[in-house]
C-alpha cells in the first residue's frame, strides 16, 4: 500500500478524535490477558468465589435461623434469601476491582507492557477497555458460580433471577472501569490499601445485612450515593422478583460510572505513555 | 530521491521547561538504512518515539509514510516495527506467545500471526527457545526476540533504539548480521545508536546529534573524508603528561585533539606522523595508528567523545 493509499484509507475513517486512541481491537488485550491469567494460581481465583459463599452459610443460614423473615419491597423473604443478592453483587465487585485495580497496578507501575501495547496500532483506549473487560469477565464468573450455589439452595425466589446475570455484567463493568481510572493515579502500595479502606465499609453498610431503612434519613441518602448499594439494590430487586421502576435508575448508574471509569483511564494512560 | 518515507521538518520536541529536540530536520528513502548517531541525552530516543506516533511533537513538521503521526497515530503505527531501548517483552508470556500475542495486537489473523511467528523464531534463532519464559533468556536471545516481535507486521520502517547497548560483543555481532540481512532484503531501517562501529557498520547515511540539534549529515565515509583525516595516530603518554607532550607536538600532522587519556593526532599519513612525534624525542607509553572513525567526526564537531 503506497503512502497515498494509507492517507485515503486514514480519511476514510469516521471518528478521528477516537481513531487517535482506539484501534477497534480491544479483544487482542482481553486475550492477552486470558492467556497470562492461564498461567497464575488459580488457589487465589477459587478463594473470591469462596468468601460469598461463606457469608453466606455463616450469616444467611447461621445467623438468618435466628432473624426469620426480612422485609424488601413490601414482600417478606428469608435472610439468607435477603443477603444471598447482596453477596452476589459484592463477588461481582470483588473480583472487578481486584483485577481492575492490583493486577493493572503492578503492569502501570512495574512491567513494560502497556508500552509494548501502546507501539502497536492499539490506543489508550483498547488497552484500558480490553483490561476492563477481563476484569469484568472475573467479577461475572465469580457471580455466574455463587448464583449456582443460589440457585441450588432454592435463594432465587422468581424468574426474573435471570436477569441478574446481564446485571452482574453491568455491576461489574462499572466497578473495572473506576477501579482501573483510579488505580491509574496511584504510585505505592499505601495507596492501593486505601482501596480496601473503602471496599470494607463499603460491604458492610450497603444495605448489605438489613435494609436501608434503618439508617436514619441523612445517613441513608450517603448509602445511596455509594454504588455498591445501587448494586445491590439491582440484584436484589431481579433475584427476590420485586420490580420497580427503580431498578433503571440503578442501571444508568453504573452506565455513569463505566462512561467516567473509561474516560479516566484512557486519559490516564495517554498522559502516562504517550507523552 | 524517491518519495521519503519519514520527513521531519524543524522537529521540536518540549518537557515542561527542558527542550529534548530543538528543530531537526531530515528525510529518509524508502529502503534505507538511516542512522541517528550521538550521545546519551541528545535527544535520539526522543526522536524514535515521535517517529513512531507514541509521543506528539512540540513543533515542526512530521510526516511518517505520507501521514500526520498527531491524526494517524493508529495507521502509522500498523506499518512500524518497533525495537526500545529496553526490552518490554511480556514476562509473562512464554516466547513464541510473545510473538503471536504482539501480531494480535495489529489485529492481523491468527494463521498469519502463528505461521510468521514460527518463521521469525527461526530468524531469530530461538526455534528450540519457543516454550521459554522470558527470564530464562540470554540478553541477547532477548534482544533477537524483540527484533522478531517488531517483524511480526512485516512493517514498512522498522525503528530501532540502541538495538545493542548492554549486549557483549559476540551477541551483538549476531544480531548486526541479523540486521544486516534485513537491510539486504529491503527493510527500511532507522536506528539511533552511540556506537561508532554500529553506525559504520549498519547506516547508508546518518546525522550526528548532540543537544536535541544535528550537527552533521552524510553517509559514514563521507563523514570522514569531510571532518577528520585519512588516518589518526593515538598516544599515551600517562595522564598527567598528555597536556604538556601534545604542546611540544604542535604542527605535527593537520590537528591535534587532547583528550584525558591520550593524544590524537590528525594525519593523512598516520606513520609520518608518528615518526615525526619520534623525531621530536617524544617516547609515548603506547602509540597507536588507525583508520579515522564516526568517533573522530564526533569529537571534532563537539569536542566531546561519544561515550563518556
Amino acid at each position: 500500500m503506497s503512502a497515498v493509499e494509507a492517507s485515503v484509507r486514514a480519511e476514510g475513517r469516521s471518528s478521528r478524535w477516537l481513531g487517535s486512541v482506539f484501534a477497534g481491537n480491544p479483544g487482542a488485550v482481553m486475550s492477552r490477558s486470558w492467556l497470562a491469567t492461564r498461567s497464575t494460581n488459580w488457589l487465589v481465583v477459587a478463594s473470591g468465589f469462596l468468601e460469598p459463599v461463606l457469608y453466606l452459610l455463616s450469616l444467611g443460614v447461621g445467623l438468618g435461623t435466628l432473624i426469620g423473615t426480612v422485609d424488601t419491597g413490601g414482600r417478606q423473604v428469608s435472610y439468607a434469601a435477603f443477603i444471598a443478592p447482596a453477596l452476589l453483587a459484592t463477588s461481582a465487585m470483588n473480583g472487578a476491582v481486584m483485577d481492575s485495580t492490583f493486577n493493572v497496578f503492578f503492569k502501570l507501575n512495574f512491567g513494560k507492557l502497556y508500552e509494548g501495547m501502546l507501539a502497536t496500532p492499539l490506543g489508550p483506549l483498547d488497552v484500558a477497555l480490553g483490561e476492563i473487560l477481563m476484569a469484568l469477565l472475573r467479577g461475572a464468573l465469580y457471580g455466574l458460580a455463587f448464583m449456582g450455589v443460589m440457585a441450588a439452595v432454592g435463594l432465587t425466589l422468581s424468574w426474573t433471577a435471570l436477569l441478574a446475570l446481564p446485571a452482574l455484567l453491568i455491576i461489574a463493568f462499572g466497578f473495572a472501569s473506576l477501579g482501573m481510572g483510579v488505580v491509574s493515579f496511584m504510585k505505592t502500595f499505601t495507596q492501593l490499601d486505601w482501596i480496601f479502606f473503602v471496599l470494607l465499609p463499603m460491604f458492610l453498610l450497603s444495605s448489605t445485612f438489613f435494609p436501608i431503612t434503618v439508617y436514619p434519613p441523612a445517613v441513608r441518602i450517603v448509602i445511596e450515593c455509594l454504588p455498591l448499594w445501587h448494586g445491590i439494590e439491582l440484584v436484589r430487586g431481579l433475584t427476590t422478583g420485586v420490580i420497580t421502576p427503580a431498578l433503571l435508575w440503578h442501571v444508568v448508574y453504573f452506565a455513569g460510572m463505566v462512561a467516567v471509569g473509561l474516560v479516566l483511564a484512557t486519559t490516564r494512560l495517554k498522559a502516562l505513555f504517550l507523552k | 530521491m524517491p518519495t521519503p518515507v519519514i520527513t521531519a521538518t524543524d522537529l521540536v520536541k518540549r518537557f515542561g521547561d527542558f527542550d529534548a529536540v530543538k528543530g531537526i530536520s531530515f528525510e529518509v528513502a524508502p529502503g534505507e538504512s538511516f542512522g541517528l548517531l550521538g550521545p546519551n541525552g541528545a535527544g535520539k530516543s526522543t526522536t524514535m518515539r515521535m517517529v513512531g506516533a507514541v509521543s506528539p511533537r512540540t513543533g515542526g513538521e512530521l510526516s511518517i509514510l505520507g501521514l500526520d503521526p498527531n491524526r494517524y497515530g493508529p495507521e502509522i503505527r500498523s506499518q512500524l516495527g518497533v525495537v526500545p531501548q529496553s526490552d518490554n517483552l511480556d514476562v509473562e508470556l512464554p516466547v513464541l506467545q510473545n510473538l503471536i500475542v504482539y501480531g494480535r495486537y495489529f489485529g492481523l489473523p491468527r494463521a498469519l500471526v502463528k505461521q510468521r511467528a514460527g518463521e521469525l523464531l527461526e530468524f531469530a534463532q530461538l526455534t528450540d527457545k519457543a516454550k521459554t519464559k522470558i527470564d530464562d533468556l540470554s540478553g541477547g536471545m532477548k534482544r533477537r526476540l524483540t527484533i522478531a516481535r517488531a517483524l511480526i507486521n512485516d512493517p514498512r520502517i522498522l525503528l530501532l533504539d540502541e538495538p545493542t547497548t548492554g549486549l557483549d560483543p559476540q551477541a551483538r555481532h549476531i544480531l548486526w548480521d541479523r540486521l544486516f540481512r534485513l537491510k539486504e532484503q529491503g527493510t527500511t531501517l532507522v536506528l539511533t545508536t552511540h556506537y561508532m562501529d554500529e553506525a559504520e557498520q549498519l547506516c547508508d547515511r546518518l546525522v550526528v546529534v548532540d543537544k536535541g540539534q544535528i550537527m552533521a549529515e552524510g553517509s559514514p565515509a563521507s563523514l570522514i573524508r569531510r571532518y577528520s583525516s585519512r588516518e589518526v595516530v593515538e598516544l599515551r603518554f600517562g595522564s598527567a603528561r598528555n597536556a604538556s607532550a601534545a604542546e611540544q607536538l604542535a604542527g605535527v600532522g593537520e590537528r591535534i585533539e587532547v583528550l584525558p587519556d591520550r593524544v590524537l593526532i590528525y594525519a593523512d599519513d598516520g606513520e609520518r606522523a608518528l615518526e615525526a612525534v619520534r623525531g621530536r624525542g617524544l617516547e609515548a607509553i603506547t602509540s597507536l595508528v588507525r583508520r579515522s572513525s564516526l568517533e573522530d567526526v564526533f569529537l571534532r564537531l563537539t569536542g566531546r567523545s561519544l561515550i563518556e
